[in-house]
């Protein structure tokens, strides 16, 4: 063995968008640090948040948008229309805002089937009734066959944060209990599952839903909320991270208080995912005084889609850059880090 | 997810540290072969468990790593043919090759996609009449069957846009190797349970018997890992060299026969260079004769490409366990997951990735 080459290959950077510069992980950080950020800095956009928050002539409000390229368009639990009416009312209500007002962005692949369409449109206008707001305004466009993917969304919306309420990651502090609503990873292994024709586990249903109501509950109960965030590209590791980092905290979690329904847990360890990387679509975090952890967790109980809320962690001390540990079931801690890129299915 | 429950059971994991430490009159240097292992043993935090009592060495068994910087070159070349649809595991789309990886050149446009078996390559190629279907079979004897089950299939359908480009490696040559070289630090083995339960121990009995080392199957949980590291101390405390098998709830000694039959119909044994340790022989699986027309080897052409590696990386050294991932002073400054120097970084089973994804961060 003495003979041995010792050989690598070169370094690479990328000059091209790969996926995983949108799959929530380092390489999307990166883009948004590096290219998208800079470009754009101002004192809104500078606050990190799910939403941009400011007043207009004393009244605040949030204001969010976001596009939705899921594949396939319908899976267990949702359909791309409810995702993009729930995930910008959840974007509302991290930023505590009641939402008011959605708009609907539609860009339609050529070919696509209307009846599809016509499932898809009926589903956001459901889904928006439910919450009580309003679609009022949007735009529709048509591309070339095989220039889309039969359907991206993009919906934007505005909603009203009440006086006294604010929910921003520069208020986390040492001492905060962290909870979270629900369990992990349930939305991604759902889609991955259904996209792939992976039948190896029981039907996983996505938690996609509509968090404003459960939030409102909160809000109502006169806890002190520092900051919410829902988890979604990423998964609780993602929103955990750049929470630290705008906080500059360290954030401590305990692998055991994970809660992670048990067959998202087999196709995870069968695909060689981590479920704290796994995107969600109805889950979100709280960081609220610890005195207050019983009471967060009793509201939080009593609404349907906090049923399974728990606590799972704990801010530590202030940290310069921030940083998030995991306390693993053998008591021993590591840091928990960015996704260099998407996670992908190992080999063996 | 009970039973597997059971094997990452604390109370239990616990009690095996302490029988470590108290069997272990010295520190051992013991390999884990297989890169799923170093993953758990760093997950789970199992080095630093043993700190002082066990030296944890990280071995060659990251198929991802030890795929030769020419046949990640050759799949590069291959997914960039006109009318291809080229099919590999997900492990395989961040691997750099001399200019570029899989993951970029999908970006430009390739068609690149990810399967999680071979089968489902070969039913796309069927899918896909007016489309040549190329699968990267990379991978260890745990992988290889299913490689070798859709040639099989290809050749008993006489399917004629469907082939194979196959890189699969053996894990008692590289084994071998390892302990034949004069810089081997490696006291004890734990073998790779998945490798075992295709192709049994039985060929690990010999070489147990003529290097005088311990080799224990391990299985791949904090409990299995934990009771295979006792197992090899117990041996070497005791002067015992055998082959014991702690992962026997998958594991037999003959391994899987059908598996075995098949893997002698479609290949042949060759020798192959592994990307940071160079040739050994013996250690490949390659088409044979029988299922040459479905060789992407022979339909594309890819003999004769130049190779460039970088001189910076010490992946070699790593998987021989000469030095840890955090000696190498690339770590973490010019060799990070997302501008990797070398395979070990990059791969999900990689010993370079396992200790900057849990454990040394530079940022922290």
């Amino acid at each position: 063995m003495s003979d041995l080459e010792l050989n690598c290959p070169l370094p690479l950077q990328y000059d091209r968008i790969v996926m995983a510069h949108g799959g929530g992980g380092r390489l999307m950080q990166q883009l948004l640090d590096n290219l998208i950020q800079p470009a754009f800095s101002n004192p809104l956009l500078n606050q990190k948040h799910d939403s941009a928050v400011f007043d207009i002539n004393g009244v605040r409000l949030a204001f969010t948008t976001d596009s939705y390229v899921v594949k396939p368009l319908f899976f267990p639990g949702g359909d791309i229309g409810k995702l993009a009416v729930c995930g910008t009312l959840n974007d509302l209500a991290m930023s505590g805002a009641k939402p008011l007002y959605l708009t609907c962005a539609l860009i339609i692949e050529e070919g696509f089937p209307m009846a599809d369409l016509q499932r898809i449109v009926q589903s956001m206008q459901r889904t928006a009734e439910e919450a009580g707001v309003l679609i009022v305004t949007g735009d529709t466009k048509v591309v070339d066959k095989g220039k889309g993917d039969g359907v991206f969304i993009n919906t934007a919306g505005i909603g009203l944060i009440e006086a006294g309420i604010e929910s921003n990651p520069r208020r986390i502090k040492a001492g905060d209990s962290i909870i979270l609503n629900g369990d992990l990873g349930r939305h991604g292994i759902s889609v991955i599952l259904e996209r792939e024709g992976l039948n190896f586990a029981h039907e996983i249903e996505s938690d996609c839903a509509d968090l404003s109501g459960l939030v409102e509950d909160l809000l109502a109960s006169g806890i002190e909320i520092h900051c919410m965030r829902d988890l979604t590209r990423g998964g609780l590791a993602a929103a955990l991270i750049e929470l630290a980092a705008t906080a500059r905290q360290h954030i401590e979690i305990r692998e055991a208080m994970l809660p992670v329904n048990s067959n998202v847990k087999s196709a995870c360890e069968i695909l060689g995912f981590d479920p704290v990387y796994i995107a969600n679509e109805g889950a979100f975090i709280a960081f609220v005084p610890e005195e207050q952890t019983e009471q967060t967790l009793s509201v939080l109980r009593r609404h349907p889609l906090g049923r399974q809320a728990s606590r799972i962690g704990q801010v530590k001390a202030a940290h310069p850059r921030g940083t998030v540990t995991l306390e693993n079931v053998m008591g021993v801690s590591r840091v928990l880090d960015l996704f260099s890129g998407e996670q992908l299915p190992r080999i063996c | 997810m009970k039973y597997l429950q059971e094997y990452r059971d604390p109370a239990t994991a616990k009690k095996l540290v302490a029988a470590i430490k108290t069997a272990a009159t010295r520190p051992w240097k013991i390999m884990e072969v297989c890169g799923g292992q170093t993953h758990s043993a760093l997950k789970y935090g199992i080095d630093q468990l043993l700190d002082g009592v066990i030296e944890l060495i990280h071995g060659p068994g990251c198929p991802v790593c030890v795929t030769p910087i020419e046949y990640i070159d050759k799949a590069l070349a291959i997914a960039q043919a006109p009318g291809v649809i080229f099919c590999s595991f997900g492990d395989m789309l961040r691997v750099p090759g001399s200019a570029s990886d899989l993951l970029g050149l999908k970006a430009q446009g390739a068609d690149i996609r990810i399967v999680y078996s071979p089968l489902d390559a070969l039913t796309l190629a069927q899918q896909n009449p007016d489309r040549q279907v190329v699968f990267f079979g990379v991978g260890f004897e745990t992988t290889a069957p299913a490689t070798a089950l859709a040639a099989y299939q290809a050749r008993q359908l006489n399917l004629e846009n469907f082939t194979l480009l196959v890189c699969h490696v053996r894990v008692p040559p590289v084994i071998e190797a390892l302990l034949h070289s004069p810089s081997n630090k490696v006291q004890g083995f734990l073998g790779a349970g998945h490798v075992c339960s295709i192709m049994g121990y039985h060929e690990y009995l010999p070489i147990a018997a003529r290097y005088r080392i311990p080799i224990v199957i391990t299985g791949f949980e904090p409990v299995d890992l934990l009771q295979g590291l006792y197992m090899t101390v117990q041996q070497l405390e005791e002067g015992r060299f055998e082959v014991e098998n702690e992962y026997s709830r998958v594991v037999k000694e003959q391994g899987n026969l059908p598996a075995q039959e098949l893997l002698l119909k479609v290949f042949d044994t060759v020798d192959r260079s592994w990307r940071g340790l160079g040739p050994i022989a013996g250690s490949g699986l390659a088409l044979n004769a029988d299922h040459d027309d479905w060789n992407a080897e022979q339909r594309f052409p890819v003999a004769g490409i130049a190779t460039q590696e970088s001189p910076l990386c010490r992946s070699g050294d790593v998987l021989q366990g000469l030095i840890k991932p955090t000696q190498c002073p690339e770590f973490g400054v010019r060799c990070t997951p997302d501008k990797p120097l070398g395979a070990t970084m990059v791969s999900s089973e990689g010993a370079c990735a396992a200790y900057f994804h849990y454990r040394i961060h530079p940022h922290v």
